[in-house]
Parts: C-alpha cells; sequence; structure tokens
C-alpha cells in the first residue's frame, strides 16, 4: 500500500532538485562534485527550504541556559540560522543542510534545460542499424506469464454472447485455450548512434592547475550531456606540449610539462586515433580542444592546414576552447578565426575563469550538432 | 472509527500496560481511555512527522519531516521512543524495537502525558475529536488538489503556513466579544455598543442631590461626553476597531480569497489552534510525563535487569547542554523542587521573610502538601505562568543556570549573567509567543487604500529582515494589496513593505514617533 508520506516525500524532493536547477550555475562550478568516479549519481548540499515566517533575528535575542562558566564565556556561535533554535527553551530543530541525491541523467537534462541547449541530432548512418524488441502487441500463443487477462476475458464474454451461453444472470465467463491472449513483441530496428570525443589539452607550463580545473569541469559536463544522447559514447584523451601522447583520463587531467608548444601535434594524433578507432561514417565525432592560445608561431599555419583537410570535415563539431592563464600569449584563437567563418561547425570560445564555463558549455552545446 | 493502522499490542506487552495504567491510576492520575498502538520506526517517523495523526492533507513540509527523522535516526543521532495524541481516546504509539525496559519507562510517560492533556486548563479547548478533524481537512484539501491541481494548492497552502503563527493564543480562554466563529458580527456590535454608550453614558458619580453639582461639575460633564463622542469617532474610523492579534482571522474575515482558499486557510487556523497549547505547555507537560514515569518506574515497575537500560535512558532524556534548555529536566526538576517546598512548608510570608540563612536550611514544617501542590499546578498553569510563579533564586543556582545574550561585536552567544531576575526575565522572554514575535494587525484601510498594517511589538529583539521579507510576500499574496510590517530595525522605527513587486523599507528617527497611523 503506498504510504501518504512518500508522496509529501516525493514532493519535498522534487522541490529539492529545483533548487539545484535554479542554482545549477552555481553548482555545476563545484569540482568536487564529481569527484567520486564511477557513481551514477552525486550528492548536492543544498540549504533547507523552509517556510519563512515572522521570527526573531540575533540581535538582542538570547535565552537561559544550564552548565558551567562565567560570566562572558561564549557558548555558541548559533551558526548560519540557529539563533531561533538558541533562543527558545524548546526542541525545535535547528537549520541543517540536506543532500540531495541526483542521478547525473538528470543533471545532465536539468542542464540541457538551462542552457536551453538543442537535442543532438545524430548524424544519419542508414547502413548501420541495431534491433530491438518491443511488447507492443498481442499474440494468440504465449507463455502464461505474459497473459492479458483483459483481452482473454473480453473474448472469451463476446464468444459466449454469440454462442447464446452467457447468462447475465449468472455472469460466469470461463476462458477456453482458444480466447487466450498474450503479450507480445515486435522487433524494431533503430539507427545506432555512437559517438566519439577526442579531448586535446595543452600541457605546457602555462597551464597551471587553475586552468586544468577548468578543461576538467567542462569536459565532465561536455561528457555528461553527450552520453545522454548517445548509448555508446568513447572518450580519448590528448595532451601535448611539443609533442602529443594519448592518455587516460586520470594522466589527462594532471600532466604538466614544460617546454615549447606544437598544437599541430595534437591533431596528428587526434586524426590517428580516428583512423584507428572511429571510422568516420558511423561514427558522430566530436573534438574538443583546450589550450591559453600560446603556440610556436611557425605552427600555426600547418595547425590551419590540418583542421581544413581532416579534422573539420569529419567532425561534428570542432570546439577550441581558450583558457585564460596569466602566461599565454592567447594569440592561437586569432588564427582560428581567420577561417572560422568557413566552417560551421567549428566553435570558439574564451574562458576566461570558472564563471564563465557556463556560458562556454552554451556555446559549444548550442548548435544540436 | 480508528483511521489508524490499528495494530493489537503483543501480550506481553499488555499486560504491562494494564499494570501501569492501574499504578498511575492509583497515584491520582486522570486520563481518557488511552489506546496503545506497536509500531516500526518508519510508522513512527511518518506518524511524528503528521504531528501524531495518521493521516494529514498532502504536504511537502511533512515529507522534509519524515526525511531528517529518517536519516537522523539511520546515523544514530536521534531517536524518536514515543508519540501521544490529545484526543480521546488518546492514541499512544509505542515503537517497536524497544527493549521491554523502554517500553514500561515509555508507558508510564504516555500516562503522564494523557493526565496532562485531560486536565491542564490550556487543553481544555482543544477539540478532543481532531483525529477525525484531521482526516476531514486531508479530504477537503485532496479534493480542492483534484479540482485546481496539486502545485496551485501547495503553493497556497505555503503562504497560509508562513502566517500560521499569526494566530492569538489566549483567544480560545478569553471572551473579549463573542465565541470566535462569530467575530465577525460581534466586532462590529461591540464598537457599535461603545459609540452608544459613550454618546448616551453621561459619566456622573453617584451622589448625595447636595454634593452632586461638586461631584458631578456640569462642565466636566459636558467635555466627557464630548470626548466619548469624538473618542467613538476615531474608533469607527479604524479598522479593525482594536488591534487584533488574530491575524488569520482578520484574513479570513476580509482577504478577498476564492472560497477553497477560505477554505484552505480555515483548516490552517483551527490545526494551528489545536497544536498551540502544546506549545505553551512544553515544559510542564513533558516534566509532568518525566516526573511520573520516573515515579512510577523507582516504585514499582523496574526489576534488578531493567535498572541499567533505565538509567541510561533516563540520563540520556535529562541530559542538558548550554546552548539549549532541555524541557524534560527543568521541568521535571521544577516539579520536584515544588513538591518538596510543600512537603517541608519553605512557601508563604513567613519563609520568604525569614533572614536566617541557617534556619531557612532546615525549615521544614512537615506539612506534607506537596502531591496535591503539583497536581494542582498541573491543572492551572502554562509554562509561562509555571516558571514566573515557581522558579526560585535556590533552584537557580542549584541547577546551575545563566542567562545568555547575543554579542554582537565577536557573533557569539554568551553567558550574560547568573543573577536570578535576569535568568528568570530571559527565560520567560524566550518562552512568550512560543519564541515568535507578537503581531497584531493595526490597520486594514491603511493610507485609506486597502493596505493592510500589522504591527510587531518590539521587546528588544529585531526581525529576522529576509525572513519578514518573504513572509510578507506571502501576505501579500493573500490580501492582494500591498502589505506593511511595523518594528524597530537598528533602534529606529521602520516599516517594512511589499507591494507584489518590490519591497522597501522606510526608517524614521525616534523624535518622529507618535502613532504613524494617522
Amino acid at each position: 500500500m503506498p504510504r501518504s508520506i512518500d508522496q509529501d516525500l516525493n514532493r519535498f524532493n522534487k522541490i529539492l532538485k529545483g533548487k539545484v536547477r535554479d542554482n545549477l550555475r552555481k553548482y555545476i562550478t563545484r569540482s568536487e562534485m564529481f569527484g567520486r568516479k564511477g557513481r551514477e549519481s552525486v550528492s548536492i548540499p543544498v540549504s533547507n527550504i523552509d517556510i519563512p515566517r515572522f521570527k526573531f533575528g540575533k540581535r538582542g535575542s538570547g535565552g537561559a541556559g544550564q552548565g558551567d562558566g562565567k560570566v562572558g564565556q561564549p557558548i555558541g556561535s548559533g551558526g548560519q540560522d540557529e539563533g531561533e533554535g538558541l533562543g527558545q527553551a524548546g526542541d525545535q530543530p535547528g537549520q541543517h543542510v540536506r543532500e540531495v541525491e541526483v542521478s547525473l541523467d538528470e543533471l545532465a537534462e536539468m542542464l540541457g534545460d538551462q542552457l536551453q541547449l538543442p537535442r543532438i541530432e545524430p548524424k544519419g548512418n542508414d547502413t548501420l542499424k541495431s534491433l530491438k524488441d518491443k511488447y507492443n502487441t498481442i499474440s494468440p500463443t504465449g507463455p502464461d506469464s505474459l497473459r492479458h487477462f483483459k483481452r482473454t476475458y473480453k473474448r472469451a464474454l463476446k464468444r459466449q454472447i454469440a454462442s447464446q451461453t452467457y447468462d447475465p444472470t449468472r455472469p460466469v465467463i470461463i476462458p477456453t485455450r482458444d480466447d487466450e491472449r498474450f503479450r507480445s513483441w515486435t522487433t524494431t530496428t533503430e539507427p545506432d548512434a555512437n559517438a566519439a570525443i577526442i579531448y586535446m589539452m595543452d600541457v605546457s607550463g602555462s597551464m597551471t592547475d587553475d586552468q586544468k580545473e577548468i578543461v576538467r569541469i567542462e569536459a565532465f559536463w561536455i561528457n555528461t550531456w553527450l552520453k545522454k544522447h548517445y548509448d555508446g559514447l568513447q572518450t580519448r584523451y590528448v595532451v601535448h606540449d611539443a609533442v602529443a601522447h594519448e592518455v587516460d583520463e586520470d594522466t589527462f587531467f594532471r600532466t604538466r610539462e614544460s617546454g615549447g608548444t606544437r598544437i599541430s601535434s595534437a591533431y596528428k594524433a587526434a586524426e590517428a586515433i580516428i583512423a584507428r578507432d572511429f571510422p568516420i561514417d558511423s561514427w558522430n565525432i566530436y573534438c574538443f580542444q583546450f589550450s591559453d592560445g600560446d603556440n610556436w608561431g611557425e605552427d600555426n599555419s600547418a595547425c590551419l592546414d590540418q583542421l581544413q583537410q581532416f579534422l573539420l570535415p569529419v567532425s561534428n563539431l570542432f570546439c577550441y576552447g581558450q583558457v585564460e592563464s596569466p602566461y599565454g600569449s592567447g594569440e592561437f584563437i586569432r588564427e582560428l578565426r581567420k577561417v572560422s567563418g568557413d566552417w560551421e561547425n567549428m566553435i570558439l570560445s574564451e574562458i576566461t575563469s570558472k564563471d564563465s564555463i557556463y556560458d562556454s558549455i552554451k556555446l559549444f552545446l548550442g548548435t544540436g550538432k | 472509527m480508528p483511521i489508524s493502522i490499528h495494530r493489537p499490542l503483543p501480550p506481553e506487552i499488555r499486560d504491562l500496560q494494564l499494570e501501569l495504567e492501574a499504578k498511575a491510576a492509583g497515584y491520582g492520575l486522570d486520563f481518557f481511555e488511552t489506546i496503545f498502538e506497536m509500531v516500526d520506526y518508519e510508522e513512527m517517523s511518518m506518524l511524528a512527522s503528521y504531528g501524531g495523526f495518521p493521516k494529514r492533507y498532502p504536504h511537502w513540509r511533512f515529507g522534509a519531516q519524515y526525511d531528517e527523522m529518517m536519516k537522523g535516526y539511520s546515523y544514530g543521532l536521534q531517536k524518536i521512543y514515543e508519540m501521544v495524541i490529545n484526543t480521546d481516546p488518546c492514541y499512544a504509539y509505542l515503537l517497536e524495537a524497544n527493549e521491554l525496559t523502554d517500553q514500561k519507562l515509555v508507558i508510564a510517560h504516555v500516562y503522564g502525558h494523557c493526565d496532562f492533556f485531560k486536565n491542564n486548563a490550556w487543553f481544555a479547548p482543544t477539540n478532543r475529536k481532531m483525529l477525525d478533524d484531521m482526516a476531514n481537512h486531508a479530504a477537503r484539501i485532496n479534493r480542492y488538489v483534484d479540482r485546481f491541481g496539486y502545485e496551485t494548492v501547495e503553493e497556497f497552502i505555503d503562504a497560509c503556513l508562513s502566517l500560521e503563527d499569526l494566530i492569538d493564543p489566549y483567544a480560545p480562554h478569553i471572551k473579549r466579544t463573542a465565541d470566535v466563529g462569530d467575530q465577525r458580527l460581534a466586532s462590529w456590535d461591540s464598537s457599535e455598543q461603545d459609540s452608544n454608550e459613550a454618546a448616551t453614558g453621561d459619566g456622573r458619580f453617584p451622589s448625595k442631590p447636595y454634593m452632586d453639582s461638586f461631584i458631578n461639575p456640569p462642565q466636566t460633564l459636558e467635555d466627557h461626553v464630548e470626548e466619548g463622542k469624538a473618542h467613538a469617532e476615531e474608533a469607527a474610523k479604524r479598522f479593525p476597531a482594536e488591534p487584533m492579534r488574530d491575524v488569520l482571522f482578520f484574513l479570513l474575515q476580509h482577504a478577498p480569497l476564492k472560497p477553497w482558499q477560505h477554505d484552505v486557510l480555515s483548516i490552517i487556523r483551527d490545526e494551528a489552534y489545536y497544536f498551540a497549547p502544546q506549545g505553551q505547555t512544553k515544559i510542564m507537560n513533558e516534566g509532568w510525563a518525566s516526573y511520573w514515569h520516573s515515579t512510577i518506574m523507582t516504585s514499582h515497575a523496574l526489576k534488578d535487569e531493567d535498572l541499567i537500560t533505565y538509567a541510561d535512558h533516563h540520563s540520556g532524556t535529562m541530559a542538558t547542554s548550554p546552548q539549549r534548555l532541555n524541557p524534560y529536566k527543568l521541568g521535571i526538576e521544577l516539579f520536584k523542587d515544588i513538591e518538596q517546598r510543600w512537603n517541608s512548608g519553605r512557601f508563604g510570608s513567613e519563609y520568604d521573610n525569614c533572614d536566617d540563612l541557617i534556619e531557612k536550611e532546615k525549615w521544614n514544617r512537615e506539612l506534607g502538601l506537596g502531591r496535591d501542590k503539583i497536581f494542582e499546578v498541573r491543572r492551572v498553569h502554562n509554562d509561562i505562568t509555571f516558571i514566573d510563579t515557581y522558579l526560585t533564586p535556590e533552584f537557580c543556582i542549584e541547577h546551575n543556570m545563566f542567562a545568555f545574550g547575543y554579542n554582537d561585536s565577536n557573533n557569539y552567544y554568551e553567558i550574560v549573567s547568573r543573577e536570578f531576575p535576569k535568568i528568570k526575565q530571559q527565560l520567560l522572554t524566550s518562552l512568550t509567543n512560543h519564541s515568535r514575535p507578537i503581531i497584531r494587525v493595526e490597520e486594514g484601510n491603511y493610507r485609506n487604500r486597502g493596505e493592510l498594517y500589522l504591527k510587531h511589538e518590539y521587546h528588544g529583539v529585531e526581525l529576522k529582515p529576509d525572513d519578514a521579507e518573504a513572509t510578507l510576500e506571502n501576505l501579500q499574496k493573500l490580501w492582494g494589496r500591498p502589505v506593511h510590517i511595523e518594528s524597530i530595525m537598528d533602534d529606529k522605527r521602520a516599516i517594512l513593505s511589499f507591494d507584489g513587486h518590490e519591497h522597501q523599507m522606510d526608517s524614521f528617527e525616534h523624535d518622529s514617533i507618535g502613532s504613524l497611523l494617522s
């Protein structure tokens, strides 16, 4: 039996989640939220919701207590909001911070709503289909566990009326084997949508921990959003200074090297990964590159060539996020701007601080590709 | 009609109950029939969230309380042992998982509560059939939910709950005008009556004819009549005629509410009045129940094997912390203190006027009036009059009591005094109106524009401004027109206003005091 408190509890959780949604901009920049790997849901602390009332503030408030201590001895700050609890001799609970459990899927949904991100239309690939079974039809045969009672009894009733064996004063209906109907499935084909994300990051000395934190947060949300749209999402990570390496996720966010910067090396590595793992006719490919924009001057033209010859034509999106760093010159984005007019799948974003992550994600994913 | 999940007690507990009931009755406790039920912790938390009632209207705050209780329990921070509701018959819930010793303690404790509910004067006007009424309230509100949608109704309930403290907890006891239910008519009647009296009554003092012109000088009589007229005119302009503490009632009479909203608000108000006496007698009620569980347990029910568990749980209930006065502890100790004083005759002018400390120390008239006295106390007092009458300097010293206050300069609550008058005053202040500000409707037609003007009765503690603003927003939802509340902010007289779009705060220097209501 459903308990009435469950309804109230669900409603309360919904309200808490609404609070998360309203403050999403604040929450998404908190990296501690997704620090724990491999979890489907995260706990987000939200300040408790409460019904406002006319009540006393701390100023001038006080009460009586029991215990040792001299006059003037502090007995507590009363926290943020506990003033009322202290003032009275009752046992009213003070204010608490609650944790609300939100699944990553819900968070992605919220993010999509908040940023008004369009649903991604997977790049159609008619040749690749997957089969899916759906229980949406009725069949005259099947196992007892799938027997459809209503249909079965309806047929039995029809038969009895037709054969005039139905007696309204004694409405007993006995289905025969022929009356039985069973739930059954149909097999449908669905276009298979696979997606690969390739993250590239500059790890030269000028990318400090702060900058990497920004990349990490942004990459987390991009992953979360794309995962929502593709069943089989694959991610690959490339770091580079003067040469590029493919690394795992953990290394990607921790490596720090020094030395020169040659962005073209990362593009080459990305190209190799795509050629090796992701045949372009069956994969949706997303490239995200982060850098502080400091490149080895003569490498710039090589970068543009490579981009236009390979990466841009095969990618759903090519996104470049330039993270502002106290050391970088930030010139690379100007190079890319030269060609960005020709490629509508190329998106450039300047990320000045954690606060701009939100807008940057909107910019990157707002095209719905 | 039991709406509850009735589950009969297991035989061994049933036997305990009968035994303890007889013991309690033997001490002179007088209670309604008390029905015990066994529940598991989830059910207990659910009942506790619903204020003890198995059926309440749908609202998220019950879910919030439930969530908090279940979490507190699973983290081992808190546990509810028992729950009683003030109805006839009384319903009490026992926790299935409790040890037998705990069940004894709890049952004895419950009989204390039941006796208190039945006999304490402040509970006299409460509705003892509230179980049915709560279920009816739920049915009515569920009907509105079906008709108008969950969120619409919920939003309105939120607004009502925001104001639910704004009732007059003394109203059920004082027949100011007429029955509360008929006050709309009554308040008009009484204002008319006033003006008639002022116009016709000549204010004459009784006198012998030859003294009359001295005792009742004609000029004064005339002035008196004029004054009366002026006063009546002034009063007639006012609406309500005098400041009204039952703000919810004023809203029910005059706010532009749809019929279903009117009904919801009246339900919230009914329930607020039902629960009010529990807030007014927390210390006494818990003290009384604790007094009886400890008396019954220690003199009868406690077996050797119970001792440790009993001592552990009793002392846990009685634990004190500097920041929060434990109502169980304060209550039981005061009752014990009163009992002792009346047993030994340490009361009255003879004792009070005795200056010899040694003699006072040894004072014993062997009156044996203690038991009778505490029964009388539980009948007539509420927490405020209880503390006011029976808290003594000796008691404060013995129990290491102090007064604390908030220190602006270091953001800390600190001990401000260990002197009796200060402790008593702080304690009484914190109990006044269940530690909520006292607020009245001053004017329902402020500035002659149908705006609502409330006034906070300031006694040194300021309102919390952000909550006040949010509450004003809810008030405005009900009233429809701009709303205001007058109080003191930063030592200045201030009016917080909300017109439906934006907040405003006007403050005035102290010089300009005088009624802001023209």
